[in-house]
């Protein structure tokens, strides 16, 4: 019985394997990520030329990225499939836009 | 399966009374169970994300076609909504990752707190978006019989008529793309009060909130669009 209840205690060990951060921590990353917003919101309003969807594409991302890693954990996860996973996801979505922008930018050259 | 079932099920003997409840059998461990959850998940949203790539490719097709008519089509959408309804969806990323902080270490009352600050943050962005729509409706600006169009493009002051048919373009675009996004935010909102309720009752402990973060993952990927729509779709050659 008391090998048991040892059992029970390792089963639960997951509980201990904190893969969370701190309150504090997120509430900065939130306080990032709207400090952001207000930043892309700021920048479309100058004019950078071809640069303004870049910069506004490039700040979505850094979000994006701010949160996949954070809030969604993929640093800390334990599986090095699920990392894999993230990147094969973008990896097809960039085949996707790349092959298929390849094809529309190209077709006024005649 | 749920846990309960798992739970009533399976206690017949004494090695499976040892058993962590939570623990499915076909499963060698919890941390095996939860990487396994955590893999199907992620493959998901894998599957979201080439969902809505596609619509975003189309997008960005058409908007280098039609700069133009895209540019000022855009220029009629509400920045002040848009921005807004941008930070109440990134606090509510922050109360669903303190919802699994919560459930981590076990804070029941906290813990449905939080989902429930969610699930009224999650309301809050469909309740501005639906006056956003109304807007649409009313100046014409919905793809169809009635659709009307004619603001111009301003080029440095040079105001350039547009093809409202290339402006019609742009706001199926952005009736599909926000509408699937709208329709991601109900589900959510759904995941999240059926979550509040089964936290509520005791459902999930330390050991076990598997449910807790796969919809956290969603609420997340759905942030995540609205992060790359909100420039997108808003913020097209604002600054002339």
């Amino acid at each position: 019985m008391v090998e048991q209840q040892h059992e029970v205690e390792g089963d639960l060990t997951v509980e201990h394997e904190h893969t969370t951060h701190s309150q504090g921590f997120y509430l900065a990353i939130g306080a990032a990520l709207l400090v952001l917003t207000a930043t892309t919101v700021a920048a479309a309003f100058v004019n950078l030329g071809p640069f303004n969807p870049v910069i506004a594409l490039l700040i979505a991302t850094i979000k994006a990225t701010l949160v996949i890693i954070f809030f969604m954990h993929v640093k800390g996860a334990s599986e090095k499939l699920t990392g894999a996973i993230v990147v094969s996801g973008f990896f097809f979505l960039a085949i996707l836009i790349a092959l298929s922008l390849a094809d529309y930018m190209t077709r006024s050259w005649r | 399966m749920t846990t309960s079932q798992a739970t009533t099920g399976s206690v017949t003997t004494m090695e499976h009374e040892a058993h962590n409840p939570a623990l499915l059998h076909h499963f060698s461990d919890a941390q095996q169970q939860k990487n396994a959850a955590s893999l199907g998940m992620w493959l998901f949203l894998v599957t979201e994300i080439m969902f809505f790539g596609g619509m975003f490719c189309a997008y960005l097709v058409y908007r280098l076609a039609h700069f133009n008519a895209f540019a000022a089509a855009s220029q009629q959408l509400s920045i002040k909504m848009g921005a807004f309804n941008t930070a109440v969806l990134i606090v509510s990323s922050v109360t669903v990752v303190l919802a699994v902080k919560a459930a981590e270490v076990g804070k029941r009352k906290l813990l449905v707190g939080y989902l429930v600050v969610t699930v009224l943050l999650g309301l809050t962005f469909l309740v501005v978006k639906g006056f956003e729509y109304n807007e649409k409706f009313e100046r014409h600006h919905v793809p169809g019989a009635t659709f009307k169009f004619t603001d111009t493009f301003d080029d440095n002051g040079k105001q350039i008529p547009v093809n409202p048919k290339e402006a019609e373009l742009f706001f199926s675009i952005y009736f599909v793309m926000t509408g699937m996004h709208a329709l991601h935010m109900i589900i959510g909102c759904g995941l999240f009060s059926v979550l509040a309720i089964l936290s509520w009752k005791g459902h999930y402990t330390p050991g076990y909130f598997t449910p807790i973060e796969n919809a956290g993952l969603y609420w997340h990927l759905v942030d995540i669009i609205w992060i790359y729509l909100f420039p997108l779709l808003y913020l097209i050659s604002r600054h002339s």
